[in-house]
């Protein structure tokens, strides 16, 4: 089984003339969980994989596995598996001989070419050009290149574009069962939403600079939570709830009240003998609490 | 040696997994043989008519039996002389289409060492512009030998001079296909690679050819063009023929002059296209 290893960002910077896509970026991605790339459309994702991946030069700073720049690695597909969301094919060659141009590269037995083909669900379209791929099919290609070292990490920049609903829920399942079998997973989108509900960690970037690192859960505590409370009678709860000097707002489903602690405006409502019929503590949903991160600065 | 042998069979497969190399190579065939096989036609016809195959093969006779010797193999070198753009092109094409079809990516994800990739790269195409010369010889010798013999004149197969000659062809060849390979590195589109090999190949550097014979001055450089190395290298040419006397390269000197252009090429291109960020 291949033991995945630690992604490590050093304060990797990258500029374009005059524009800094990346800025002093450090960060790590740990083995055995899948990580969240972050940010919107130009925030410098596909800039820090590429430099990661030893395709852009860092303007400064180093990009590591396990403490190996990509182009030291001694057997690179065999250790990083790597899609990028550009199109990188040759429309005029199938897709087996496609992989196949890389296995000989790498030194990979030419039986990998059917396995990753199945495993992404292409097998059908094998001997297909891939000129007349869909982009869905093209990401599933793209996939499958990534896995043909059977690597410990996988590099996926918006894996997830292009698939419909059914490839949708199967990459979500085989990227966790990739990480469950202590591969390291970096997945970047721009939509958190998008995989929400397969990473563990997240990595947040905007205008090339990180605004959050952590597991998922550490975005729930970044915007404070509120409460809704509403009631038969709304007009004695305003003024239970303006006598007691709580700020509020009026929503459809009831009062928001900028305040964490539900008990404390059940008191006030009891105490005011109004009846309550709802009384609790909203979230910010975590799209919100992203949302709100990148757009920190001035937005797009 | 796997670290070389694994990036060549790679781009080898590259090569033989699109259909470019059997259309390039199915047009030069036609192409040559058309032209081979008219001329043997023409001298043909008007050898068989002037004078009969038994006082050719005695050697008697002036000065049109001696120039008469050497048409056979003049014919014989069309397979370079008119066929070298097609190495070039398959070369441009390869390095071209990398960066067209952005398959740089996972060519330098698999095979990190961007320098192995283009010296793997400029070995394979090498041996492919070969394969070419032997399709280009196969044309020329096969159907211009056939023709001169079905008129009764001596193909000059069981000459070695023959022989050498085809040899160097296979040689010029592949030292084409290599300069194509750094005219794609040197320009990494397509569509100019493509325009560069035939304004240059068809109209500007026959010119130049042409011009330089002018003065001795001119000569001197002209005989150092890419076309000109490439017909001293094979030591029989068409132009040779059109403007008499001009100043020639040895044939080792050619050939040196030919890799000097694909070798500087190739590795001015590594550092203007090569080495740079893949985006
Ligand atoms: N080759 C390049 N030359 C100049 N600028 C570039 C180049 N590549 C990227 N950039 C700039 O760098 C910034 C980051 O681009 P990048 O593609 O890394 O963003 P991204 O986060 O991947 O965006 P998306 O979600 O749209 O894919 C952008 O401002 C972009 O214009
Ligand atoms: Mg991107």
């Amino acid at each position: 089984m291949p033991i995945g290893a630690v992604i490590e960002f050093t304060s990797i910077t990258k500029k374009f003339g005059q524009v800094t896509a990346v800025n002093d970026l450090s960060f790590t991605v740990e083995p055995g969980r899948v990580t969240g790339f972050l940010g919107p459309n130009g925030a410098g994702k596909t800039t820090t994989l590429r430099m990661l991946l030893g395709l852009v030069a860092p303007t400064s700073g180093t990009a590591t596995f396990g403490g190996l720049r990509y182009r030291d690695l001694p057997r690179p597909l065999h250790t990083v598996g790597a899609a990028l969301e550009a199109a990188s094919f040759h429309p005029g060659r199938t897709a087996a001989h496609h992989l196949g141009v890389y296995t000989i590269a790498a030194g990979i037995p030419r039986t990998r070419v059917a396995e990753v083909l199945h495993t992404v669900g292409l097998a059908e379209h094998a001997s297909q050009r891939v000129g007349g791929y869909s982009l869905g099919m093209r990401q599933r290609l793209g996939l499958a290149y990534s896995l043909l070292g059977d690597p410990g990490v996988l590099v996926l920049d918006e894996p997830i574009n292009g698939l419909d609903p059914e490839g949708i829920k199967w990459i979500r399942g085989f990227l966790s069962s990739m990480a469950a079998e202590g591969r390291t997973v970096l997945v970047s989108s721009h939509l958190l939403s998008e995989v929400q509900q397969s990473v563990d960690d997240v990595i947040i970037i905007a205008k090339g600079e990180l605004v959050h690192s952590g597991p998922l859960s550490s975005l729930d505590t970044n915007i404070a939570p509120q409460v809704i409370v509403d009631s038969p009678d709304r007009d004695a709860l305003i003024a239970a709830l303006t006598e007691a000097g709580l700020p509020f707002t009026s929503g459809r489903t009831g009062l928001i009240v900028a305040v964490p602690d539900p008990g404390r405006v059940g008191h006030i409502a009891f105490a005011a003998g109004v009846e309550l019929n709802a009384l609790h503590r909203q979230k910010a949903g975590l799209e919100e609490s992203f949302l709100a991160l990148v757009e920190g600065g001035d937005s797009l | 040696m796997n670290l070389i042998l694994r990036p060549v069979a790679a781009e080898f497969s590259k090569i033989l997994t699109t259909r470019m190399w059997w259309i390039l190579a199915l047009v030069l065939f036609g192409y040559i043989t058309l032209l081979a096989g008219g001329l043997a036609a023409l001298f043909g016809g008007l050898d068989s008519g002037a004078i009969t195959p038994d006082a050719m093969n005695a050697g008697g006779g002036g000065a049109d039996l001696t120039s008469l010797g050497s048409v056979p193999l003049l014919i014989y070198s069309f397979a370079s002389s008119v066929g070298y753009v097609f190495p070039v092109l398959l070369g441009a094409l390869a390095t071209t289409g990398e960066f067209r079809h952005q398959t740089l990516t996972p060519t330098f994800l698999a095979t990190p060492k961007r320098g192995r990739v283009l010296g793997a790269k400029t070995i394979a195409l090498f041996v492919v512009g070969a394969a070419l010369g032997v399709v280009g010889l196969a044309a020329s010798v096969g159907v211009g030998a056939l023709v001169l013999g079905g008129f009764g004149v001596d193909p000059l197969l069981a000459d070695g001079e023959t022989w050498a000659l085809i040899g160097r062809t296979v040689l010029a060849m592949a030292l084409w296909a290599v300069i194509g390979v750094g005219l794609g590195v040197l320009v990494p589109s397509q569509v100019a690679s493509i325009v560069i090999v035939l304004a240059f190949t068809q109209f500007v550097e026959p010119l130049l050819r042409f011009a330089a014979t002018f003065t001795e001055v001119t000569a001197d450089i002209g005989k150092f063009l890419p076309g000109a190395a490439s017909d001293a290298l094979v030591g029989e040419s068409f132009y040779a023929l059109t403007s008499p006397g001009m100043a020639v390269l040895t044939s080792w000197q050619g050939g040196l002059v030919l890799l000097a252009y694909g070798l500087a090429a190739t590795v001015g291109g590594y550092f203007i296209s090569w080495k740079r960020d893949v985006t």
